[in-house]
């Protein structure tokens, strides 16, 4: 844990949406909102069509750093800012890219920063995670 | 927006009883992995007395708090014109089954920025006995009129 270097990439994930994905999380989460399932109600509000959640988002990008983490300690801290929403097609689903890497190391654990993109662009901004580690 | 909201603190929510197959649930539904999220065994040789919450499942609790903002009367928050726009969550500790949760919302912020407002909402978790567990703060937009 010691050997934690700035810039270092610790985990990099695909992970791919389908709009069962979606009512999955609306009904884990209680996000019923209907933009996330029907393409009429969200094209009705100028969207495209039916959008992942953005809290969905938010808790798949984190997944990463949970995973390389483990038992040696906790996420204590995490942000994002919604930056573009993530159109999910009904029968090609989307794909979200997560990049985690160490933004910075010091006493209390590291900050781990998120670049996380879908169909090229980056849909989170700002997005980072303060973990402790266990005899950081 | 109502300005005034800026510093208004709601009524604590009822307890929110977190369950072990809720957490599963959840930790399914944003794709994890990990044996914390789903094994007791896992999660107690860990040092946890149930299985853990992931970071995000906090917004279960938060969002009847966020409820309460937009049904409040003189806030002046039209719902089909909110957009959120970042959210953060700060914990003393992870959440784990069995804990009894209650959210009590603070407005932090209200702003105008061309047009639109924006309101920045905290919402303290404790648990039963008062500790604190985790902070869960929004920001939501209003967008003003095309």
């Amino acid at each position: 844990m010691t050997d934690l270097t700035v810039g270092d990439i610790i985990a990099e994930k695909t992970y791919h949406l389908t709009r069962d994905s979606l009512v999955r999380y609306a009904g884990a989460s209680g996000d019923f909102n209907a933009i996330h399932y029907r393409d009429d109600i969200a094209q009705g509000v100028g969207l495209p069509g039916v959008l992942a959640h953005g809290m969905l988002t938010m808790g798949v990008a984190v997944q990463p750093v949970v995973e390389w983490l483990g038992d040696r300690g906790s996420v204590v801290d995490y942000q994002v800012r919604f930056t573009r929403p993530v159109s999910v097609d009904a029968t090609e689903g989307a794909d979200i890219t997560v990049v985690a890497k160490v933004g910075v190391v010091d006493d209390a654990g590291a900050r781990i920063d998120l670049t996380v993109t879908f169909d090229g662009a980056t849909v989170l901004g700002k997005s980072q995670v303060r973990v402790s580690l266990a005899g950081a | 927006m109502n300005p005034e909201l800026q510093g208004r603190v709601f009524p604590p929510t009822a307890p929110y009883l977190v369950g072990r197959e809720k957490v599963r649930e959840f930790a399914r539904a944003v794709f994890s992995t990990s044996p914390l999220n789903f094994d007791v065994e896992a999660a107690t040789a860990a040092g946890y007395n149930d299985v853990v919450a992931p970071p995000t499942f906090a917004v279960v609790v938060q969002e009847s708090t966020l409820a309460q903002l937009l049904s409040e009367p003189d806030a002046g928050i039209d719902f089909t014109r909110v957009v959120h726009g970042d959210q953060r969550f700060s914990y003393t500790r992870p959440i784990v089954a069995g804990d009894e949760l209650t959210a009590t919302l603070t407005v932090a912020s209200v702003k105008s920025l061309g047009g639109h407002s924006m309101v920045t909402a905290e919402s303290s978790i404790v648990d039963s006995t008062g500790a604190h567990v985790v902070t869960a703060t929004s920001t939501l937009v209003v967008r003003g009129d095309e």
